[in-house]
């Protein structure tokens, strides 16, 4: 009986697992890339009439991708007046059910192609396909979605007012989530019955371009959205545009600050989405494991490349030592790797310019003497790579605690009483985002109402949605993004009696 | 069969340890070093949110390869049907032994698990092979008999061969808050064991929230358990990832806590290769590659084996294979 | 018997709850239009202007922090105790050049201004705030909160009614203000101010200060620890001076004189957004 079984192939059994998942890589194939891109104007690629060129790399891989155009002040000035023109002769006028129509298609044919904008993001940005596939691409349609909705609804978010679009609105938008942003800027802007002149950054042009395509398959009225690319010259000349009848931009606080002082000089309309330095507050009682999840997902997510990016972590002391030990832990399993591994957790880093930043800035922390903690996983040879990054022994003073780095570096300080946790949330310039982490719902709303932030997660972060409102106190900027509040920054309201 | 640390812990009415909010002054269990156990608060949306995340690792060729072996040395083959036979056993133990005859390189499973009555057919025919013999017992599956029954049950198949028992806790007596009650009925149950490994069912479908499911492990653990696992099988809702990743972070803790080490086993509802390795991505990436041992993680389970069977032969021939080419046992 | 000799008013300064001269010594002199003087009035110095913030700033979290039911009784206080006043603003309103029947009309207005938006601090939330119906197992709401402290020009005219109109709207929601008053009409800013120190209105809420706004404004546009200032009565400024905004990223605040809406309201808030999961 038993003796005429085999013995079991026991020698297999203790064979531990091999956790290298093999590459799992999303084909490229799906998107096809033009040698070069002209400029995107009354819906139509124009070449820039100086005909400079400029090139987009993609960061993994430093392979020059295309060629894109460079706008001049004189391409941009087309721009607007095809704007201009669409907005006189169209768009102004069109009914708010049509305009939704319009949008509800923008809608529909981002989420057929989505996988091609997702592959598209991952090769130009460097983000993880994991994150344009689940995030960036579907809340961009998302987006589209919401505010097409909106369109033939405006009297009932303004009640009791005279409603009118701005015009014709100039938009800059940055690299981190290139299509997403640009769904944040064009489909509030169209809702309301604005024209757009978008001009995206320069190291992240192509999914723009690739939408450009898509609203001409839409058959969206020609200069209804008109696309500038090019660098800083080029959205300058947006900014000084004296055609231009409201300005959005998001990017960094330097750079928003510029721009405020001549959109201030002007009376021009302006909202302003700028940087952040997150506090992301642990209490001792907290879920400690999502919490855990919701830090690394804080600071990691695309790389750090997040303006709401949860990069002071601040940790109850009682539970500071157990904590770092566990993000630690939780920080070994990220892989870091080509973006098109559907395994890859952290990308590449933007650019060489960003990770200059970062590499400088992380450097400062080590001068300032903070400790310093990276998982040791290999890096590929070529592109623009950046280890997951934690500081402990942080002060309140360091450098690394006040400057945001928009990295994959988290600096960790602790507190005592939910008071200093406030008190040290709020000593900062910015007020984007904040994240609590506390099983006491009391705690949760006293904290909720304590923090000078726009954007407060508790027992979660970086949750994003069209019906949300995002925007940021103090330095972070002014104007909401998103939801019913959002969509106020692109209408002019006036009392339906006239000046009384 | 390895032989992991005994255990013997204690459970006090009031502990005087800072513990959590969560871990109510009434449910303050120690391990046998006297550590008072902090019980952690589970949020479910994000633990649900992160057991997610790992159904979308994707593993391809050699990983899957390596996947599907660990995940066949892992399974706990299943049969607890009230209509089960000797001769239905001796069926199930040789897919136990040797899953597929026409691939002499594939592992054994770990075990075979079968009522206490069948455990006799079971250890004849797997004595000699290394496959283990696992009895649920205890008045499986509703624990509802007395100590006595219950014990005398486990002891019964202990004589017989059965060198694993998977027991139940009573989950009225948990769910009324009587937790020193369930704590000793762990602990007599694990000295009716004698030298056979404790796996210890929470059933988790019965527990009604991710907060009561990691007391429940903490407890168990506590009062002794070899491994903790999951669920029975004869309830609506089974073992899921969620559930998985809420249990496998209690047993985290209860290492970094204690420094003693305790194994999961999930079973019930687990029929597909790509569900064995979601599995297999969790334990990996939350307790550590270490953990990914017969000893220490099962899967209870039955029509899994052949999904996995014919995940191989794809790997093998390119082609897709199909329910005729493995046996149906 | 002589006729009685009037007591004349000192206007001054209204700084956390206090009536100080200008630390500067100086005063402007009001004159009527025939040229006569009606009035000396503190011209306020840049320094004023520093300490008014400061007691707005040390005033604000305790002002946002009292119920929206307490801050409204006590706009309505400040309402009450105006009413009692109509004749002296209606006055001093006509000595600056109103006629005296547009004069006590502007004055019902301006109470009834305060009335109106009283009743908005414990309901503007319900317009202002919403429940966001995000697309995943999260509860999701917006709120209003004040934006801090806000600089106020005061428009030049309707001068009491222009003052109220965006004085009321920010004081609603819990920020405290530093308002310049339009060199036309201070007084009326003065004997409000008299009003609001007699109102149950904690110091340092409102604080107002007399002189020259130009002189003045480029130091509170480019204060750091100004949230916002509202432009209304400063419509043509020089470029170089708003741009000074930027500077903390001001929120900067363009209305009408004489509106009256609960968007005005909102003009003065941030909005917080706040998520939890919902779950078991």
């Amino acid at each position: 009986m038993a003796d005429e079984i085999e013995p079991a192939n026991l020698s297999l059994t203790n064979v531990t697992f091999d956790l290298e998942y093999a590459p799992a890589l999303e084909s490229k194939s799906i998107v096809s890339i033009d040698k070069e891109y002209g400029l995107f104007i009354g819906g139509k690629f124009v070449e820039p009439k100086d005909g400079k060129k400029f090139v987009t790399v993609s960061p993994s891989t430093e392979e020059k991708l295309s060629q894109i155009s460079s706008a001049s002040a004189a391409d941009v000035d087309r721009a607007v007046k095809a704007a201009r023109k669409a907005h006189t002769e169209i768009w102004g006028r069109m009914s708010g059910r049509d305009r939704a129509k319009y949008l509800f298609r923008i809608a529909r044919q981002l989420q057929e192609r989505a996988r091609e904008f997702a592959v598209l993001e991952s090769i130009d940005g460097g983000k993880p396909i994991r994150e344009s596939r689940d995030v960036d691409v579907p809340l961009a349609a998302a987006h589209f979605f919401y505010h097409a909705g909106w369109a033939d609804k405006l009297e009932y978010a303004f009640p009791d007012r005279r409603i009118a679009p701005k015009g014709v609105v100039g938009q800059i938008i940055p690299w981190n989530f290139p299509l997403l942003m640009l769904a944040w800027k064009i489909a509030p802007a169209l809702a309301t019955g604005n024209t757009v002149v978008l001009k995206p950054a320069e190291t992240t042009p192509l999914t723009a371009l690739l939408f450009a395509q898509l609203l001409q398959d839409v058959d969206l009225p020609p200069g209804v959205v008109n696309i500038v690319t090019g660098a800083g010259a080029t959205g300058s000349a947006l900014v000084e545009h004296k055609d231009v009848d409201k300005l959005a931009f998001t990017g960094s606080t330097s750079v928003g600050k510029q721009i405020q002082r001549s959109a201030a000089a002007r009376g021009l309309p302006l909202t302003l989405e700028l940087g952040g330095k997150a506090a992301h507050i642990v209490f001792e009682d907290a879920a400690l494991d999502q919490a855990v999840e919701g830090v690394i997902n804080g600071i990691y997510f695309n790389q750090g490349h997040v303006c709401c990016a949860g990069s002071r972590l601040l940790v109850q002391e009682s539970i500071a030592d157990s904590f770092i030990d566990r993000l630690k832990n939780r920080m070994s399993t990220l892989r870091v790797g080509d973006p098109l591994d559907k395994n890859t957790d952290v990308g590449a880093i933007n650019s060489s310019e960003q990770l200059g930043r970062i590499t400088a800035l992380v450097e400062a922390g080590v001068a300032e003497g903070a400790e310093i903690y990276q998982p040791s996983c290999a890096l590929p040879a070529k592109g623009y790579w950046f280890r997951p990054t934690i500081f402990t022994n942080v002060q309140q003073s360091h450098r690394i605690a006040r400057e945001e780095i928009f990295g994959p570096v988290l600096s960790v300080l602790t507190f005592r009483t939910p008071e200093e946790a406030v008190a040290k949330a709020n000593d900062t310039q910015y007020g984007l985002s904040a994240g609590i982490w506390t099983e006491k719902g009391s705690k949760i709303l006293w904290m909720a109402d304590q923090l000078d932030a726009g954007v407060i997660w508790a027992n979660t972060f970086n949750q994003f949605d069209p019906a949300s409102p995002f925007g940021g106190y103090k330095e972070s900027g002014f104007g909401r993004e998103g939801g019913l509040q959002g969509l106020s920054a692109y209408v002019s309201l006036s009392s339906p009696r006239g000046a009384s | 069969m390895v032989t992991l640390p005994r255990r013997a812990g204690r459970l006090e009415e009031v502990s005087t340890e800072v513990v959590t909010p969560a871990a109510s002054a009434v449910f303050a269990p120690r391990s046998r070093s006297g550590v008072a156990l902090r019980v952690t608060p589970v949020d479910e949306v994000g633990l649900e949110a992160r057991a997610r995340t790992f159904t979308t690792r994707s593993i391809k060729t050699t990983s899957k390869r390596a996947a599907i072996n660990l995940a066949i040395s892992c399974i706990d083959l299943t049969t607890l049907e009230g209509m089960d036979t000797p001769g239905k056993v001796a069926a199930l133990c040789r897919k136990a032994v040797r899953p597929d005859p026409a691939n002499p390189g594939l592992p054994s499973v770990a075990a075979v698990c079968v009522y206490p009555q069948m455990v006799p057919a079971a250890v004849l025919h797997t004595t000699g092979t290394g496959v283990h013999v696992a009895s649920v017992a205890g008045a499986f599956p509703s624990g509802q008999s007395s100590m006595a029954v219950r014990v005398a049950d486990i002891e019964q198949a202990v004589a017989d061969g059965a060198d694993e028992i998977d027991i139940v806790i009573s989950r009225g007596a948990f769910l009324s808050g009587d937790y020193r009650y369930v704590f000793n009925e762990i602990e007599a149950q694990k000295v009716a064991c004698g030298p056979a490994h404790l796996k210890v069912i929470l059933e988790t479908g019965e527990l009604g929230s991710y907060d009561q499911i990691r007391k429940a492990s903490m407890l168990a653990m506590a009062a002794g358990a070899d491994f903790i696992k999951t669920s029975t099988g004869k309830v609506a809702q089974n073992s899921s990832m969620p559930v998985a990743l809420c249990m496998a972070e209690a047993i985290r803790d209860y290492a970094d806590q204690t420094g003693e080490i305790v194994g999961l086993k999930v079973a019930g509802g687990i029929r597909t290769a790509k569900q064995a390795w979601h599995y297999l991505v969790l334990i990996a990436e939350t307790l550590g590659t270490q953990w990914l041992t017969p000893d220490l993680f099962r899967i209870g389970a039955s029509s899994l084996l052949n999904d996995l069977l014919l995940q191989i032969q794809k790997l093998d021939t390119g082609r897709y294979s199909g329910p005729n080419y493995v046996s149906v046992d | 018997m002589a006729a009685r000799l009037d007591v004349q008013k000192t206007y001054k300064l209204f700084i956390g709850g206090a009536f100080p001269r200008s630390e500067s010594g100086r005063t402007f002199a009001l004159l009527a239009r025939n040229g006569s003087l009606i009035a000396n009035v503190a011209q306020a110095s840049r320094k004023d202007l520093r300490d008014a913030v400061v007691a707005a700033r040390s005033a604000q979290p305790g002002w946002a922090a009292r119920t929206a039911y307490n801050r409204g009784q006590i706009l309505y206080r400040v309402a009450e105790v105006m009413e009692s006043r109509r004749g002296e603003f209606a006055e001093d309103l006509n000595r600056c050049g109103v006629p005296i029947a547009s004069a006590r009309k502007e004055v019902e207005r301006a109470i009834d201004r305060w009335v109106w938006y009283a009743g908005w601090c414990d309901k503007f939330h319900h317009l202002a705030g919403t429940v966001n119906s995000v697309a995943g197992p999260y509860f999701n709401f917006t709120m209003p909160e004040p934006t801090g402290v806000v600089g106020i020009v005061a428009p030049e005219s309707p001068g009491l009614l222009g003052l109220v109109s965006r004085l009321a709207p920010a004081l609603v929601s819990g920020n405290t203000a530093v308002v310049l008053t339009g060199e036309a009409s201070p007084l009326t800013a003065v004997s409000l101010a008299e009003v609001v120190a007699t109102s149950d209105v904690p110091g340092g809420v409102v604080n107002i200060l007399t002189g020259a706004t130009k002189e003045m404004l480029p130091w509170l546009l480019g204060h750091r620890d100004v949230n916002a200032v509202d432009l209304t009565g400063a419509p043509n400024l020089e470029a170089a001076t708003v741009a000074e905004a930027a500077e903390n990223v001001k929120r900067l605040i363009r209305g009408e004189p004489d509106d009256q809406s609960p968007y005005v309201i909102a003009d003065f808030c941030e909005m917080k957004t706040v998520w939890h999961p919902v779950g078991r």
